[in-house]
């Protein structure tokens, strides 16, 4: 198969999108799925259990050294940066922040884009700032899969924008339409792995 | 081969350091002294120690605050406390203090739950800038004023500006606190054990290391506490898939403090 792993940033409006995007993957999904979600430091563990309830695959916040596995959505904590280890196992840090954000989605993407480089796919969605527009244009570099959610239909319209301006952009599409794009994606690809 | 260089020249040892935001923090670092390569910019580490000094606190991470998580205070006031008190005299061990704010923390809820008096804190870093900044106890007012928030979160029962003087824009924590606190040079990856501890607080400190060396510095953490003593994690660390696990039972799942009981 062509992709190993997805991950997603998103913030302002991010748990409307969370709730459409991660119940619409199947439970097979063959993708382990790392998500940065900026929320209030003190939040507690609510969102990752609630969406884990809806979702077929499981949903759960990241423990630092915790293997990246297969079918299994990975929430950054709260206040702490998310990064993937060339071991493919999940490291967390409370260092200084990067666009004003921790977790930031510039911080997740340009780590996992060092050790997945074109076998990652990198998701923007709806947000109120510009971070994981850099992070976007690290996965481009490495010859990944960039997707951006339209703009016109996202609750917040800056980071897409802003997505779409650092880097040539594979897929801009509704929020509706992502999930089945990476599940053909990873079909197909599973068709022409067998085909091979 | 920065990292091997380092090592010969000054005895730091990066080798299992947790690569990811390693890799972060050496970009960092290069920006910062505006080299180009990294073979360039140690040449300048191996000739001139100053430079390796700001490289040092590049490297070290000092982003902390007082009461950070306040639960986790609630939860040692609750269930580690009441059997501490039973101790004529305790010896609390915080490695990777940085700049002091969550040893101040401890201090402040020990003096509140009365046997201060009874405690000594070894405070430990190999960053001996934060050292430095720890041992003088001086926050900004604006720092102060955010702490003041946790400390009431975190179940304070006095009135935070009274364990501090103000001047300056600068509030100093009083001496009382400072007298039962000694902070000492430390380097978790090449130093040996501490001994006889009641508890030790190491709180997103391990997240920086990758599990050889979590399972290095966990196994002095354990040759370190006491029969009966507590070791406080960060609230995403824990003892999962480490080697010292069976000798240790949790006391507070969530907040990660778990007590020694194997030997």
């Amino acid at each position: 198969m062509r992709y190993a792993a997805v991950v997603i940033g998103v913030s302002s409006g991010g748990v409307e999108a969370l709730k459409l995007l991660l119940p619409a993957l199947p439970a097979s999904f063959p993708l382990p799925v790392a998500i940065v979600h900026h929320r209030d430091p003190h939040s507690d563990g609510f969102l990752a259990a609630f969406l884990n309830t809806m979702s077929g695959i499981a949903v759960s916040e990241a423990e630092d050294k915790e293997p990246f596995c297969a079918g299994h959505a990975y929430l950054a904590p709260p206040g702490y940066h998310l990064l993937i280890e060339s071991d493919r196992s999940l490291s967390l840090s409370v260092d200084q922040r990067v666009n004003h954000c921790c977790p930031s989605i510039d911080v997740l993407f340009e780590s996992a884009a060092d050790v997945f480089a074109e076998s990652l796919i990198g998701i923007v969605l709806t947000g109120a700032n510009a971070d994981g527009a850099q992070g976007l244009k690290a996965i481009k570099a490495r010859g990944g899969l960039a997707v951006v959610q339209d703009p016109q239909t996202a609750s917040a319209t800056t980071m897409p924008r802003a997505a779409l301006e650092a880097t040539a952009v594979d897929h801009v599409l509704d929020l509706g339409r992502i999930a089945p794009l990476l599940t053909r994606m990873c079909t197909l690809e599973e068709a022409y792995g067998a085909a091979g | 081969m920065l990292l091997d260089g380092i090592r010969s020249r000054y005895g730091y040892d990066f080798a299992h350091y947790s690569r990811a935001s390693l890799k972060r923090r050496l970009d960092r670092a290069l920006a910062q002294t505006r080299l180009k390569q990294f073979s360039k910019l140690l040449e300048r580490l191996l000739y001139d120690e100053k430079s390796f000094d700001e490289f040092l606190k590049t490297m070290s991470i000092t982003v902390t605050e007082m009461f950070r998580d306040p639960d986790f205070y609630q939860a040692i006031r609750k269930r580690v406390v009441p059997l501490l008190k039973t101790y004529p005299f305790i010896k609390i061990w915080h490695a990777g203090c940085a700049t002091g704010e969550e040893v101040y923390s401890m201090a402040l809820l020990l003096h509140e739950e009365g046997f201060l008096d009874r405690a000594r804190i070894y405070a430990t870093d190999f960053n001996k800038h934060s050292l430095e900044a720890a041992a003088n106890g001086v926050y900004s007012v604006k720092q102060m004023a955010a702490y003041a928030a946790n400390y009431q979160l975190a179940g304070g029962t006095g009135y935070f500006p009274d364990y501090y003087s103000e001047g300056y824009e600068f509030g100093k924590f009083k001496n009382f606190l400072k007298e039962r606190i000694t902070f000492s040079y430390h380097n978790l990856v090449s130093d040996g054990v501490f001994g006889e501890m009641n508890i030790i607080c190491c709180r997103n400190v391990l997240i920086y290391f990758d599990k050889t060396l979590q399972d290095k510095v966990l196994g002095k953490f354990s040759e370190s506490l006491r029969h009966g003593g507590f070791l406080c994690l960060g609230n995403r660390e824990s003892l999962n898939f480490m080697a010292i696990k069976p000798l240790f039972a949790p006391v507070d799942k969530t907040q990660r403090i778990y007590q020694k009981c194997g030997v």
